[in-house]
């Protein structure tokens, strides 16, 4: 079999601080193909950020203790020179941020700040840099691309500033595309906007996209598959249809159990994963996710304090980092989950495919979309 | 910007003149009475009423502050009858206890200040502006800890000592400057720099460590800001990085820090001034405070306050120049 275009192995990411080795990312293994979308979801503090600024070589190595193996397309990462990974930066991988207007150079106009990535892959004169750079803007559909390249970030809306991100990522068509949050400041109109953005764009250029993100809505609109992070650690890993309609792990029925859902009466109230997330310092030492999970009991013999639970394939797709038994699974998933009928965010819901209702034959596909604006279209 | 400015000019006038009467009014409530200074040691009652009615100082206050106004803008007379004499605008005052006008101490002085200040200026900024960016990037190493320890040490000790110091080696020990004190450029550069280097060091010492840390902290806080971030994410270099992203917008506050602290000096580097015997504005005021010579003292405080006015609007300005976020309306 060939090697996946990028390929993420055992990374580990650690930051000694004065408590103690902080471990953000702790053995994390995930692929993504090109075309595909791989979503990364978890809470604040889950590592996913980490994560994808490790790919990106974004991780200070001098701060931070960094190892595992990450390909991108066959090329190892995280051994490489710093001066290799950045020529790779910017050009065939890019990221997007969360937070545009801080991400953005206040004093540079934006046109500079475009050029700029242009001038650094490409050997092509300035005037050519602000050519493609107006015809990246005007691609991601900014009005009046000619005026706007002389703009400054506080010029533009929140919108405007997050299609700049895009079109600064974008410009050098980078194979894979990590996009940190990329809606979560914006307003959901503007999300729908830059979400159908970034699909078309994906369509058009085959760009392999980490979507990193805690809105599901946004998960099931836009993955193939997910991983679901919890205190460092990959937790439940599969396709976006294993995730929301077989999902197996207790962190990602409460993850499920805690989305505002539009087929269950206004008056139920969501339903909040007790307790904080882990320390990453002093990680338990059995299943981290033990101190929050009310299941730990059905496992006999105090596993979930003791043995540090490995990720285990489900189908091979699928897999989930858990002690309890698959049917034990399977049983509180179906009542957790889909008793009162209905899936659990529809967006990416396959109606034609007869196994996204294995457990629940009642579901109404798109039917409790979280997100108003996100369309009822199937996923690629 | 253009009305803008022209707004700030209006206030800053408005604010010179309230300022000019706040001076002229705490210094007549004083103890010290101006007319009782004239004559030193030949005063009698009947020569101090003499000289008070002669200056105008048995009228009320308010025709006294115009008369000194109207000296700046149109120069006054001084005296009544034959015993008169002129000052030309624009007319500070006259100090009885120098026997100048003190538009003359002033214009004297002001030039040693100003050199003083702009080549420590210079030093300071050059110098700690540099280290405190090495220390930046160096951060927790040992050249961070010793640029830190150093600027501590400089921080610490008072100017004054660090001047004497400087004047008991390099002076004194190992004779390396003259003692000639302030000598014009015109008159001999060499002698000029010799007089001026100790100054500029020990003032330029002080600055140097607080800037050193302010840039320090300026950077540091800059290099974790998410546009730098962004900037290595496009794949830029690392100096390009720091070179044209972190400096931009790290130093900028600098500038408000840097315009300020050049106007306070050029209103008197008191402390220097006075440890190495620059006639300069600081030392007129020291001078003028313990003579009770009223009229030094009210123009020292306006010439200080001027600067210190003046220096706001320029660093405004310069900061919408510099920062396309600030719109001056």
């Amino acid at each position: 079999m060939t090697q996946p275009f990028l390929d993420v192995r055992d990374l580990r990411v650690q930051f000694p601080t004065e408590d103690g080795l902080v471990n953000a990312v702790d053995g994390v293994d995930f692929s993504v193909e090109k075309g595909k979308t791989l979503a990364i979801v978890g809470e604040s503090g889950s590592g996913k950020s980490v994560t994808s600024q490790a790919i990106m070589g974004l991780i200070n190595r001098k701060t931070a203790k960094m190892t595992g193996e990450v390909y991108l397309e066959g090329e190892e990462l995280v051994g490489a020179r710093p001066e290799q990974v950045r020529s790779l930066r910017g050009k065939r991988m890019a990221m997007i941020f969360q937070d545009p207007l801080s991400s953005l150079h206040p004093f540079y106009s934006i046109g500079k700040q475009l050029a700029e990535a242009v001038l650094v892959h490409q050997n092509v004169s300035k005037s050519e840099a602000y050519g493609q750079a107006r015809d990246m803007l005007a691609r991601v559909g900014i009005p009046n691309p000619e005026r706007r390249v002389k703009d400054y970030p506080h010029n533009l809306s929140g919108g405007m500033r997050q299609r700049v991100m895009i079109a600064m990522a974008l410009l050098n068509s980078p194979e894979l595309l990590i996009a940190d949050e990329p809606t979560t400041a914006l307003d959901v109109t503007v999300q729908a906007q830059i979400l159908d953005l970034l699909r078309s764009l994906q369509d058009e250029f085959g760009t392999a996209i980490v979507l990193i993100t805690h809105d599901l809505g946004v998960v099931a609109d836009m993955a193939d598959d997910v991983v679901v992070m919890y205190g460092g650690r990959v937790v439940e890993r599969g396709s976006v249809q294993d995730i929301y309609y077989r999902p197996e792990m207790p962190y990602t029925w409460g993850l499920l159990g805690s989305v505002p859902r539009m087929d269950v009466d206004r008056g139920e109230r969501l339903e909040p994963i007790p307790g904080q997330p882990p320390s990453l310092i002093r990680l338990p030492k059995g299943c981290v996710f033990r101190p929050r999970c009310p299941y730990h009991e059905l496992v006999p013999g105090n596993r979930c304090d003791t043995d540090r639970p490995a990720l285990e394939p489900v189908t091979p797709e699928h897999s989930v980092r858990c002690h309890l038994e698959p049917a034990q699974r399977r049983e509180i998933a179906d009542e957790r989950l889909f008793a009162r009928g209905g899936n659990v965010a529809g967006g990416g819901a396959d109606p034609d495919n007869p196994n996204s209702t294995r457990w629940s034959e009642t579901t109404s596909p798109a039917a409790s979309n979280p997100a108003p604006t996100t369309t009822q279209e199937d996923p690629k | 910007m253009a009305s803008y400015i022209v707004r700030r000019l209006v206030a800053m006038v408005l604010m010179l003149i309230a300022l000019s009467m706040i001076v002229f009014l705490l210094f007549n409530a004083l103890p010290a009475d101006p007319a009782r200074l004239t004559c030193g040691k030949a005063c009698t009652p009947q020569v101090i009423e003499a000289n008070r009615i002669r200056l105008g100082l048995d009228k009320p206050l308010y025709e006294q502050y115009g008369a000194f106004v109207k000296g700046i803008f149109y120069g006054r007379t001084y005296g009544s009858g034959k015993v008169t004499f002129e000052c030309h605008k624009p007319c500070l005052g006259y100090s009885f206890r120098r026997g100048e006008q003190v538009t003359d101490l002033v214009t004297k002085a002001l030039p040693v200040t100003a050199q003083l200040a702009i080549g420590a200026f210079v030093l300071w900024i050059v110098f700690g502006v540099s280290v405190g960016i090495v220390a930046a990037l160096k951060r927790g190493k040992w050249q961070d800890r010793s640029i830190m320890a150093f600027a501590l040490f400089g921080y610490s000790f008072p100017s004054f000592f660090i001047g004497l110091l400087l004047v008991f080696f390099v002076q004194i020990k190992w004779g390396l400057v003259g003692y000639e004190g302030y000598v014009s450029f015109f008159d001999s550069p060499s002698l000029w720099f010799q007089g001026l280097i100790l100054p500029w060091i020990a003032l330029a010492l002080l600055y140097a460590a607080f800037y050193a840390r302010l840039t320090r902290n300026q950077m540091l806080e800059t290099l974790g800001d998410d546009f730098i971030r962004t900037a290595r994410a496009k794949g830029l270099k690392e100096r390009t990085v720091i070179g044209r992203h972190a400096l931009r917008a790290g130093l900028t506050p600098i500038v408000t820090a840097a315009g300020l602290d050049l106007a306070g000096l050029l209103g008197g580097a008191v402390i220097t001034e006075a440890v190495f015997n620059l006639p300069g504005i600081g030392r007129l005021s020291i001078d003028s405070v313990t003579d009770s010579d009223l009229p030094v003292i009210t123009a020292t405080v306006l010439i200080a306050a001027t600067f210190v006015i003046v220096a706001n609007l320029v660093v405004d300005v310069l900061y919408a120049v510099i920062d396309p976020r600030v719109r001056l309306t």
